[in-house]
């Protein structure tokens, strides 16, 4: 008995003691990056993605992950472990995706994800760029004889998704025009889909890009369009964790190096035979200039490794958005350069 | 001050000290965790209150039972979320009972068909994960119903389709006089019985509590009617044309197709359980109290009515108050095929919008805790009732 009450207390106190020193937790404002360091001993990106979209994140039948937004992930791990595979893909439902990122689930959260002010300022997150210029649209069957948002009158059936900026543009769009709607809103995209498709609902809004990916899963994609019509902004980007200043730099930089990549055509087979290069600015790039690696901790090959693993931006567009019939015209997503809005920072 | 009883070998004080110890190191491991959350949420400038629960919630829901549009608050979105749960838990308790107590009996029929199919039911059903057979009823129903165009007609008032179940509306005037009829009928009933009861028990009197009933709960409403000016009018669905082939239904009541897939897969299910409870509690009545009826010139039914349910009942009531709670908290599975329910509605889109982690779950963890007592606290009150009364 006597023994049994000594383990009693023993158990008291050591959970004493764990409240003592349970105060330990984060590091905010250090000089060094906590989740840089933990990237390097795991050996390997922990990257949020999308539960399947094609051209932006989606696996094929032997779990390999591949699009766009995946590219952001495998450059960052490109940067810092020298190897674009080392990756871990979490799929993530758009509710459980800040939580994930917030928790440290994850450290990179490349999931076509809206960058809006709340967002970034109310829930512990910072958006480092844009990867892709987006816009919120409806899709119709091409038989309804709807040609335009105007063709929408009272008591129409909307699908969507649960928990994303396309719920309240949905209801800012209705208001404005004055129109009585029934919203429908699933947690995930696939029963969005099948919905719309059986016919639950008469129009499906979501992104634009994801409307023209999603309709490829259609049981008929000819049967479907999409209106003409941009009722929202959508500027998606990657998201990272507030708190960690130099693994914020390193994946905002990471993404802007393949956009520069591509504005001074440095593409993944010419990257390496650039390095002599006349243009100090591609000299930069590829690593023989400069010592742009060092500010984040970093060698300075961080930039020539991602262009040769990943691609620039352009590349990584066209095999993943323009190739598959996505978007095959880029639209915004274009460089400044070319009549686009897509324009980074200098790196140097 | 007596030693003896600070001493350590003091039996009571020696069972006291174990439990304390326990609670004092489940107080310690709560406290770790809420002070650990707090610092890292203060890390990563995650702030924490319940203020937004009066914020514009800015997002529309499909169907609400109380009056609700984006320019509410989250709270409000809360309660509309909130009252669907319960609608769906009550429509699919009722359903499940009546199912399961009907396929409960029919298990132990005598008719060899009866008994097989109320088997092969009760196999089939309990044995496809939940979430399967919601889908399964959910998207079965939508590629077997037809588009509006084309809907299912039932004497040119209501319509079924593949966008729900157009029902009339009803349009009361006086609706408060006529509630308080029906009330008045129920109390009305609730004397005439225990009157009955009593004139039974001491005069050994027979009175026809069952029509008295029914006429009471007929005519005094039907007065409300005739002489206090309540009336009632259908405002039925008219078909409506939005563009060349898009059609839906105007007026009338719409009854959507995410809540009858919900609410039949929900019944379904949890019937098979409460089917075999069922079934336990008419088996676990013992032979000898049937015959013991029997003999006494009991009919059939009266021996299942007066002398074996109310023993089974004993026996059945426990497990299906467990079938109920988990009829309940099974219903939160309805986020997947979009009926708004608490999960769908305040765990899922008011989460994302606010970013509030911690103070949604907690909420919502809260309100199923309190909808799963409220029940148990009934069905043991019950429980109660229905326990053998010792004389």
């Amino acid at each position: 008995m006597i023994k049994s009450i000594k383990t009693w207390i023993l158990v008291g106190f050591a959970s004493l003691l764990l409240v003592a020193c349970g105060q330990g937790g984060g590091g905010a404002g250090s000089k060094k990056s906590k989740t840089l360091d933990n990237t390097k001993k795991a050996g390997f990106v922990k990257c949020g993605v999308s539960q399947g979209l094609p051209g932006f994140s989606n696996a094929d039948e032997s779990g390999n992950w591949s699009g766009i937004d995946v590219d952001v992930c495998r450059a960052v791990a490109a940067a810092v472990l020298g190897d674009a595979d080392k990756v871990k893909y979490t799929p993530l439902s758009a509710k459980e995706r800040f939580t994930a990122l917030t928790s440290g689930e994850i450290d990179v959260l490349a999931r076509n994800t809206t960058w809006t002010l709340s967002r970034d300022a109310d829930i512990g997150l910072t958006f480092v760029g844009v990867n892709f210029y987006d816009g919120q649209g409806f899709m119709v069957r091409k038989n309804s004889g709807i040609n335009s948002v105007n063709d929408f009158q009272n008591g129409i059936s909307a699908c969507t998704n649960t928990g994303t900026t396309t719920e309240l543009n949905m209801r800012d769009f209705f208001n404005s025009k004055n129109i009585s709607y029934e919203p429908i809103a699933f947690e995930k995209a696939d029963e969005v889909v099948a919905a719309y498709d059986a016919g639950r609902c008469d129009t499906y809004t979501t992104d634009k890009s994801g409307l023209a990916a999603q309709r490829t899963k259609m049981s008929n994609p000819d049967e479907h369009k999409v209106l003409p019509e941009t009722i929202s902004k959508e500027p998606l980007g990657p998201v990272v964790r507030q708190g960690d200043a130099v693994w914020e730099d390193i994946v905002r930089w990471s993404l802007n190096t393949m956009i520069e990549a591509e504005e001074y055509g440095v593409n993944s087979s010419n990257a390496s035979s650039l390095k002599d290069s006349e243009n100090p600015a591609i000299k930069r790039l590829v690593g023989s200039e400069g010592e742009l690696g060092a500010a984040f901790g970093l060698d300075n090959d961080w930039s020539l490794r991602i262009i040769e693993q990943v691609g620039n931006y352009g590349e990584s567009y066209k095999k993943h958005i323009a190739d598959t019939g996505i978007l095959p015209n880029r639209g915004p997503n274009q460089l400044w350069t070319k009549g686009g809005i897509l324009y980074v920072p200098p790196a140097r | 001050m007596n030693l003896k009883k600070l001493n350590i070998e003091n039996k009571k004080i020696r069972n006291l000290i174990p439990q304390a110890l326990t609670v004092l190191a489940l107080l310690s491991v709560i406290i770790y965790f809420a002070t650990n959350a707090q610092i890292n949420m203060g890390n990563r400038g995650i702030s924490f209150g319940f203020g937004f629960l009066n914020q514009e919630a800015s997002f529309d829901i499909t169907f609400s039972m109380i009056e609700y549009d984006g320019s509410h608050s989250y709270g409000r979105a809360f309660l509309v979320g909130l009252l669907n749960t319960i609608l769906v838990s009550v429509i699919g308790i009722i359903f499940a009972t009546i199912l399961g107590v009907v396929v409960g009996i029919s298990r132990l029929s005598d008719n060899y068909l009866i008994a097989k199919v109320a088997e092969w039911y009760v196999e089939i059903f309990r044995n496809i994960p939940l979430i399967l057979q919601i889908f399964f009823w959910y998207f079965a129903a939508l590629r077997a119903l037809p588009l509006p165009e084309n809907g299912i007609n039932f004497y040119d008032i209501s319509f079924l389709t593949i966008k729900g179940w157009y029902v009339p509306k009803f349009i009361w005037t006086n609706f408060n006089i006529f509630l308080l009829s029906v009330i008045a009928a129920f109390i009305a009933i609730y004397f005439i019985n225990s009157y009955a009861t009593k004139q039974r028990e001491q005069f050994g009197k027979q009175i026809p509590t069952t029509i008295i009933s029914l006429a009471s709960l007929i005519l005094l409403p039907l007065i409300t009617f005739l002489f206090l000016g309540v009336s009632l009018t259908f405002e039925y669905p008219v078909l409506k044309q939005l563009s060349p082939t898009v059609f839906t239904y105007a007026g009338g009541v719409s009854i959507i197709p995410e809540l009858i897939a919900l609410a039949l897969a929900l019944s379904m299910y949890t019937a098979t359980f409460i089917a075999e409870n069922v079934r336990a509690g008419i088996l676990g009545v013992g032979k000898g109290q049937k015959e013991a009826a029997a003999s006494i010139g009991l009919n059939k039914n009266q021996i299942l009515k007066l002398v074996v349910m109310p023993q089974a009942l004993r026996i059945i009531i426990p497990p299906t108050t467990n079938q109920y709670l988990n009829l309940t908290k099974n219903s939160s599975l309805a986020a997947a095929i979009a009926y708004p329910d608490i999960v769908l509605v305040f765990a899922g889109t008011a989460l994302m919008q606010t970013g509030r982690a911690i103070e949604i779950i907690s909420i919502t963890m809260l309100t199923y805790l309190t909808l799963s007592i409220s029940i148990s606290i009934f069905m043991n009150w019950y429980n109660k009732k229905m326990a053998i009364k010792e004389k």
